[in-house]
């Protein structure tokens, strides 16, 4: 069992299927939705953990190859650009999820990706601009 | 000062013959745990400290040369930053803080002061009215700051000593100058280096004073004056360190000799644009009492915590806490336990400590003593509007 953040790209035509529920039904996908962006007849998009076994995540993802829903990792969405990061520490004000954190002995700032909810608070809070998010 | 251990001439002839005893401040922490105060001021000649924060009050003088026909500028813009040029013909000021005509709070004058550092090229605009001995009223191209004749940083106010932490206690979002700042207290922030702090660790400024040498942006500047805002007179505890914000200082240096690592152009989300700059100031162990100042740290250094939802200059203190416990990442505020973080990064400051001890080292760098002394009291006027007769 390991988590796994994912990001559903949902074409229009799509968003009237219950993915969510199939994922957990026939799959038995333990899923928590971190964020949700889905409107009728529109391109959605959905940023969830989830929690499986190995081979049942990857029959998941089949399916949802299937149902043509674009996935990304979340893990690679979430970019912080540790040459040009002066490591002040700005951006851990306003991580709740604890993914951003600076701290004794080498105060340089340690990103978590496994903890990241694409919140983008991180991204407005950076003095310096050097946090960017894909979602 | 208690017992007298070295003078600047003495210090200055042990860095010629490659011979001083420098060290950090961290390290000189460590040495005092090891063998005690005493003993640590016998053996070490110089301790370095540093700071690298967000200073809003800095700024570039810059001088552009003279064109052919020449111009009086009137109206200056660099990248579409507006900088003040009611100066001399090809003077002009180019001020931190000031935003862009066209790109809004994102680029402002420290990234154009950024920019001539990394020796990106920077557009200049400049109009004027003529005169006979100044015909051309326009002049526009690009240049970089090797080709200008002079550029030195001149930041009135640098390198506070102490500064609050802020919080946030009403029910929305606050975009500060001290970063976003939570509903109901969700975090606190903070903004020195504490124990490696250059004033904490000389807190009556018996070591930095006008002309003192300093490591500024990556080169070597100095202290110009007392900074705007100096303010000896906030109340202090038993060692002379302030409990909150109090000392500042004015510093000049020339930005040809400065480097990106040290000095960073930044934005505050709708708050606007700053300018990190990396400060480190070398403190001589000339007495015991220096040497017990340089032993201070994080635990024995208070500050406030106020409520920046309050737009007053008064805001409220919600209470007292050390830099330990904000460098810890957990302070508790009226009754929680809120996340702190930092605003100042101790990790540049460390690298900057560990630079001027470089350069001590490598006979780079030699103390000077202050050509006149920072004043040791006075306090903050209020701006509020007076009776005219």
């Amino acid at each position: 069992m390991s988590k796994t953040r994912i990001i559903l790209d949902f074409q229009a035509d799509s968003t009237e299927k219950p993915i969510t529920c199939q994922l957990v039904r026939d799959y038995g996908l333990s899923v928590n939705i971190l964020r949700a962006k889905i409107e009728p007849d529109q391109a959605g998009r959905l940023l969830m953990e989830v929690e499986a076994p190995r081979d049942a995540l990857e029959k998941a993802l089949d399916f949802l190859a299937e149902e043509g829903i674009g996935v990304r990792f979340m893990e690679k969405e979430l970019r912080v650009d540790k040459e040009a990061c002066v490591n002040c520490g700005a951006c851990t004000a306003v991580c709740g999820s604890g993914a951003l954190v600076i701290g004794a002995p080498e105060w340089e700032l340690v990103f978590n990706a496994e903890r990241c909810v694409a919140c983008e608070l991180c991204v407005e809070a950076c003095p310096v601009r050097v946090i960017s998010v894909n979602f | 000062m208690g017992e007298r251990y070295r003078t600047y001439q003495e210090v200055n002839e042990r860095i010629r013959e490659r011979k001083a005893v420098v060290l950090t401040a961290e390290e000189y922490l460590s040495l005092v745990d090891e063998k005690g105060v005493s003993a640590a001021a016998e053996r070490v000649d110089v301790v370095t400290t540093g700071t690298f924060a967000p200073m809003c009050s800095s700024g570039a003088f810059v001088n552009f040369g003279h064109s052919d026909p020449p111009i009086k500028m009137t109206r200056v813009s660099l990248n579409d930053v507006p900088a003040y040029a009611g100066l001399a013909a090809v003077d002009a000021y180019i001020g931190a803080t000031e935003v862009s005509e066209s790109r809004g709070l994102e680029y402002g004058g420290a990234h154009v002061i950024e920019d001539l550092v990394a020796r990106r090229p920077v557009h200049l605009k400049a109009t004027a009215y003529g005169t006979d001995c100044y015909p051309r009223r326009e002049f526009e191209g690009d240049l970089y700051l090797d080709d200008l004749n002079q550029a030195f940083l001149f930041n009135p106010r640098n390198c506070y000593q102490n500064y609050a932490a802020a919080t946030n206690s009403s029910n929305r979002t606050i975009y500060t100058y001290m970063g976003i700042l939570l509903p109901r207290c969700g975090n606190v922030t903070y903004s020195t280096s504490g124990q490696l702090s250059p004033l904490f660790k000389d807190p009556l400024y018996r070591t930095v004073g006008i002309g003192t040498r300093v490591f500024l942006g990556g080169g070597q500047g100095y202290v110009a004056w007392e900074g705007t805002q100096h303010n000896p007179g906030q109340a202090r505890d038993d060692a002379g360190v302030p409990l909150g914000p109090s000392g500042t200082l004015s510093l000049i240096g020339d930005l040809k000799g400065m480097n990106t690592g040290f000095l960073r152009a930044c934005v505050f989300e709708a708050y606007g644009v700053s300018l990190f700059v990396g400060i480190g100031v070398a403190v001589p162990v000339l007495d015991s009492d220096l040497a017990s100042s340089l032993a201070i740290r994080d635990h024995q250094i208070f500050t406030s915590v106020f409520d920046y939802s309050v737009p007053s200059r008064s805001r409220p203190a919600l209470r007292r806490v050390s830099y330990a416990e904000l460098r810890s990442g957990r302070v508790e505020l009226e009754g929680k336990t809120v996340r702190t973080a930092p605003l100042s990064s101790y990790h540049k400051a460390r690298q900057i400590t560990g630079a001027l001890k470089d350069w001590i080292l490598q006979g780079r760098f030699f103390l000077s003593e202050p050509v006149a002394n920072l004043p040791l009291e006075g306090t903050v006027k209020a701006l509020d509007p007076k009776e005219v007769s």
